[in-house]
């Protein structure tokens, strides 16, 4: 399956303004998938800590962290709806207050010293995942004069193949920051519910967290590898 | 499902979830401990030692935005094959090595003291008749999709000058793909291959 242009961002948006110098310029040549782009790195449960699927957990220093607790969950598949089996998920976030640990973020809302804010988890047989994580804060940034991102956390993926490769952000459902979001609107119009999170009560566990379902579709692998010989 | 369209056929297909950038906040979830967060890495740039057996190079560079300044804050990950053309996956059905070569590097360029990456890794082999090379994924705050490109090595020539994804690169701009053999370091090559994102020396991406 190729890369579908109709549903990502093109590079250059320049309401986000660091798209302008950092975007190629130049159209991408095309390139016929190879045993390069079919083939990719695989993990397994061996880079998998007990609490690593569990934010409300792997940074506690000296007590809970601060905020509302939320569970995210959703399956991983293909273009088909054929589930992504013992794939690697890496999410990162912000606090409950819309704070980064990343020792570069200047916003002045407080850390919390139990939150790291980092995780990750394999998908299982059928392409199901979880994680239990605070519900990130929004916070303001340098695009433009009050600018605010919505509240978001970053997911990373791998799938079957480098080609499948993905990067993007969940967000919540209802946010009044979408419509002055340039990251957000990036995406072609029709396809920007696909981040949002949906709200289900079903996913919600009593007492404990609310439940957010967010799946996700990565390009499928039925590439043949071009024959050199 | 939300995402389901209808094609023009009576298949459904599924909407592929769209990229969003990385924004400037990786480190702390992707590469830990080159940032010295406290959470493991998966990867980071040292892809085998000299428990490998096999001859060392290191690949290093730099990310520049379009007026030429260094860009600290890019995510570059590198997938490549084994000195005999063997990709570590399923697909090749290699069992993880004694000596855990994955094939897979990952590097921030805001961690070391000169903004950049540096792998160090072996040279791969030719997979299925291709010229050697390293394939890299670029991540960074203002690129909302990841960009491809390879590297190939300066003194391959003859396999460069017959590899078939090289040869679909108009002539001038081939270079940008090719890391030059500049030096020696603890007595392996180390091979300068910078990225220019745009610029007279933009660096060729592909359409994966």
């Amino acid at each position: 399956m190729q890369r579908d242009w109709s549903v990502h961002p093109p590079y250059l948006y320049p309401d986000y303004k660091s798209t302008v110098l950092r975007t190629p310029t130049k159209l991408l040549v095309p390139l016929k998938h190879s045993l390069s782009e079919i083939t990719g790195p695989v993990y397994g449960h061996e880079v998998i800590g007990k609490y690593d699927h569990d934010l409300t957990k792997n940074g506690i220093k000296d007590g809970e962290p601060l905020g509302e607790r939320i569970v995210v969950c959703g399956k991983v598949m293909d273009e088909c709806g054929k589930p992504i089996r013992n794939t690697l998920i890496e999410i990162w976030q912000a606090n409950a207050a819309g704070r980064y640990i990343h020792k570069v973020d200047q916003h002045n809302a407080p850390p919390d010293p139990n939150f790291f804010g980092a995780g990750r988890c394999l998908t299982d047989d059928e392409g199901n995942y979880k994680f239990y994580t605070i519900k990130p804060g929004a916070y303001p940034w340098g695009n433009h004069y009050n600018a605010w991102r919505p509240n978001h956390i970053h997911f990373s993926l791998f799938g079957n193949n480098i080609a499948s490769r993905l990067i993007t952000q969940m967000y919540f459902p209802g946010d009044p920051l979408f419509e002055f979001d340039p990251i957000f609107n990036g995406v072609p119009a029709k396809a920007r519910s696909l981040l949002i999170s949906k709200f289900k009560l079903e996913l919600t566990e009593p007492g404990f967290a609310l439940g957010y379902e967010f799946n996700i579709v990565l390009r499928g692998n039925n590439e043949t590898p071009f024959e050199t010989k | 499902m939300n995402n389901k369209i209808k094609m023009s056929g009576a298949n459904e297909k599924l909407l592929q979830t769209p990229s969003q950038t990385a924004g400037p906040f990786f480190a702390y979830g992707l590469t830990p401990e080159q940032y010295q967060y406290d959470f493991t890495s998966i990867a980071d740039g040292g892809l085998a030692d000299e428990k490998n057996g096999a001859a060392l190079i290191t690949i290093a560079g730099q990310v520049f935005d379009g007026e030429d300044q260094p860009i600290s804050d890019a995510l570059i990950e590198i997938w490549q094959a084994d000195a005999d053309g063997n990709y570590h996956t399923q697909y090749h059905n290699i069992p993880i090595s004694p000596y855990h070569f994955t094939g897979f590097g990952r590097m921030g360029t805001g961690a070391n003291t000169e903004t950049g990456f540096t792998f160090q890794t072996i040279k791969p082999g030719s997979a299925e008749g291709q010229a050697p090379h390293v394939n890299v994924i670029v991540f960074m705050r203002g690129l909302l999709t990841h960009a491809y490109t390879r590297i190939y090595f300066s003194d391959e020539v003859a396999a460069n000058s017959k590899d078939i994804v090289l040869n679909s690169v108009e002539e001038k701009r081939r270079d940008t793909l090719i890391s030059q053999l500049t030096a020696t370091a603890e007595g392996h090559p180390v091979y300068k291959f910078d990225i220019h994102m745009q610029g007279g020396k933009e660096t060729v991406f592909f359409d994966v």
